[in-house]
């Protein structure tokens, strides 16, 4: 391996290689950081409606997540780049007056959004319902109202316990970004692709990236065991109920 | 002060609890007894509508917890609940699982509420605990503190539900002595409940239930002295012999 | 909008696209054989005692843990003809294609993934059961071949099922290395046709019938497996 590569000027452009990738880990970050919000937020509330004793919600939040788990996340690009725009007029319109950087963002941001959702649902879901039938009766018993409940009762343990499946969701999440790489967007993977065909430095490119992507791996699991020892309630065994 | 009329409630196809009548008159302590799976925690559990029932209706205070204008949060805020598990929220310190419902049911101050929850925790003997975590507390101790956040809301009567099967023999009185000083300040309680020395002591009825019917409904006296049925006599000659 | 749509376009293609569909499949099932079978040695070699082959295997599996499949894909299809050359002790490294590299790729990733299952699996297996193997006189291979793999592969089933529905999906990803799968296939065509919007669309519901089946399936299994425990 030779690091000297990275030092190299890309041709027709004003940076070297290593700012090149670093460009791309940014794109992939900030991708991963957009979709991460609304995903846990969707997922959030798709997890909720599915543990209610509304049945017609239930449904509805079932088959949300089997929408988003069945069909390949490759497949899930194709659909919001090409075929939503293709049958929506008003998105269209909007979509032409986007940059195609923007619109491959945009586009990146709520596919991953969504299919990450589905998943983040489920584990809120598995969350909320491995907590006793009582815990939700002693809310209730005190006047607390069902969306009291969940907030300050249900909620809040359900999300420590689930700590563990969420680290490895973001953690999917910032690979599954380097699937946008599908719809151009010039996100890590893009980049280290781009840098092996231009200076036929295969090894060295991936090299780089598979390092930078252990390297997030690593953080991210740190970052949430951080996370998960200042939440954890004193007295109580996570997954020892 | 809770009036039970004719209750029936189903599962699928099952039916748990069969036309069940009774009622509990203010500054009443009626005991339920049974054997398990008998409709107990179902029966009770239907005063403040934590289960749904399909036929008959229940009172509570003057309002009907069937009737669909019935503001059951407000209602159930009235009415104290004691679980078999304590039931207390884990990732939350003593003091507020105390103040909690206090401030986002009643609209107490915090101030007030802590107050009031302090007092509350200091009948029950728990006041140094204020500061730790549920699963920091012994079983005896939790089930005291659920005591206290059921009392701490000002109800006008409590309804427990097992409140000592889940503990070691050793916990037990602890929990029994602040529930029997419960009952002689005056507290309308409706308690199920094996501890027959409980029931002797401060009961002023005790109910029986078979498989989900009620089958006695007698005067402490008359239960004790001899049950009419013979469900009742089998299974309190088993329960009292151990 | 929709006036212009032309579903015909999926009727003309379609022996192409089952072509590809049976690509795809071809190579779901060899990866998730081939997955299982590297999956449950690397699963066996991280519960080994001895130190130096429990971290190889560990870091192996960890690694791929970490990166996207698709920076996976593109490692194998670069290094497959290099590893190929370096095994056979050719003169220089054969020509692969994509479509053959994506085999080993999918073996090896899958072995990863396949491993983690399989190792739960191995250890929800009582000690008591290992006990009484060795107390019959197998020795560790026996008692792993007849006593441990059996009961933890069937405890395991739903999940690896389950787990190959995902690698159904996965596979698509091979597209983007130009090979004719299900997904390369309908792009192909969506291009050739300027038929975008309908053979994505068409793409997206024979994946989700098919792959929401199977799921269904699966977790009749599930059912019917926790019934007999
Ligand atoms: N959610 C439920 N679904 C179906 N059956 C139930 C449910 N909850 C309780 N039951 C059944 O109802 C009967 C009464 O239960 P319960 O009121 O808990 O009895 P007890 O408290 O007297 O032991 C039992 O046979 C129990 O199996
Ligand atoms: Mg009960």
């Amino acid at each position: 391996m030779h690091l000297g590569i990275f030092l190299e000027q890309v041709p027709d452009g004003n940076m070297a290689w290593w700012q090149m990738l670093a460009s791309g880990l940014g794109w992939t970050l900030a991708t991963a950081f957009f979709a991460w919000i609304m995903a846990f937020v969707l997922g959030s509330i798709v997890g909720v409606v599915r543990t209610t004793d509304n049945h017609w919600a239930v449904r509805i939040g079932d088959a949300y997540v089997e929408l988003f788990r069945n069909i390949p996340l490759i497949v899930q690009f194709f659909i919001w780049y090409f075929v939503v725009p293709g049958l929506v007029l008003a998105v269209k319109r909007w979509v032409v007056t986007l940059d195609p950087t923007q619109h491959q963002f945009v586009t990146a941001v709520i596919c991953l959004g969504f299919f990450t959702s589905a998943r983040i649902a489920e584990q809120v879901r598995s969350g909320i319902q491995s907590l006793s039938r009582g815990q939700r009766n002693a809310g209730y018993a005190l006047g607390l109202t069902q969306t009291q409940t969940y907030r300050f009762v249900l909620l809040p343990m359900a999300y420590r316990i689930i700590i563990p499946p969420l680290t490895s969701e973001i953690m999917n999440l910032i690979k599954n970004t380097a699937v946008a790489y599908s719809i151009g967007l010039v996100e890590l993977f893009f980049r280290t692709r781009e840098m092996a065909e231009m200076t036929f430095r295969y090894f060295d490119a991936f090299t780089a990236a598979t390092v930078i992507y252990v390297v997030i791996a690593l953080t991210a699991n740190r970052v949430m065991a951080l996370i998960e020892r200042r939440l954890a309630v004193p007295g109580y065994i996570t997954g020892g109920k | 002060m809770i009036e039970i009329n004719n209750i029936s409630k189903w599962y699928g196809s099952f039916q748990v609890l069969s036309d069940c009548t009774t009622s509990v008159k203010k500054g009443e302590v009626v005991v339920v007894c049974g054997p398990s799976g008998s409709g107990k925690s179902t029966l009770i559990k239907c005063v403040n509508a934590l289960e749904p029932f399909q036929k008959g209706d229940i009172i509570v205070d003057g309002i009907s917890v069937t009737d669909p204008k019935t503001n059951l949060s407000k209602l159930r805020a009235r009415i104290g609940m004691v679980f078999q598990n304590f039931e207390l929220f884990p990732h939350m310190r003593i003091t507020d699982n105390l103040t909690l419902a206090q401030i986002k049911v009643l609209g107490r101050s915090r101030e007030e509420a802590a107050a009031r929850g302090l007092k509350m925790l200091e009948r029950v003997g728990l006041k140094e605990q204020a500061h730790k975590f549920p699963g920091q507390l012994s079983g005896g101790q939790q089930q005291r503190v659920a005591i206290a956040r059921a009392l701490a809301m000002d109800p006008i009567a409590m309804l427990f539900d097992e409140p000592t099967s889940a503990l070691d023999p050793e916990m037990i009185n602890e929990v029994l002595d602040v529930m029997v000083e419960l009952a002689k300040e005056g507290m309308t309680m409706m308690c199920v409940t094996h501890e027959m020395g409980f029931a002797r002591k401060v009961a002023h009825r005790v109910i029986f239930m078979d498989q989900g019917r009620i089958v006695e409904d007698d005067t402490k006296d008359e239960f004790f002295g001899k049950p009419r049925s013979e469900r009742a006599q089998q299974f309190l000659s088993k329960i009292l012999h151990h | 909008m929709i006036g212009d749509l032309d579903f015909e376009v999926i009727g003309r293609s379609l022996p192409y696209l089952l072509r590809g569909l049976q690509y795809t499949v071809q190579l779901t099932v060899v990866a998730a054989l081939g997955g299982t079978f590297f999956g449950t040695l690397l699963a066996m070699a991280r519960l080994s005692s001895f130190r130096p082959v429990s971290l190889t295997a560990a870091g192996y599996v960890n690694l791929m843990r970490s990166v996207p499949l698709l920076l996976v894909i593109f490692w194998f299809y670069f290094l497959a003809p290099v590893i190929v050359q370096s095994v056979m002790g050719w003169e220089r490294p054969p020509q692969i294609g994509a479509e053959r590299s994506a085999y080993i790729t999918f073996i090896m990733f899958e072995a990863a993934y396949f491993c983690e299952i399989m190792r739960a699996g191995i250890q929800s297996i009582s000690k008591g059961q290992v006990g009484a193997a060795f107390a019959l006189g197998l020795n560790y291979w026996q008692a792993m071949k007849l006593v441990i793999l059996p009961q933890a592969f069937r405890n395991m089933l739903p999940v690896l099922l389950t787990q190959t529905i995902v690698l159904f999906q996965d596979v698509s990803l091979v597209s983007l290395l130009n090979v004719t799968d299900f997904v390369g296939a309908s792009v192909k065509i969506a291009q050739r046709d300027s038929r975008v919007v309908e053979m994505y669309a068409f793409v997206a519901v024979v994946y989700f019938i098919l792959c929401y089946s199977l799921s269904t399936l699966v977790k009749q299994l599930q059912r019917r497996i926790a019934i007999i425990h």
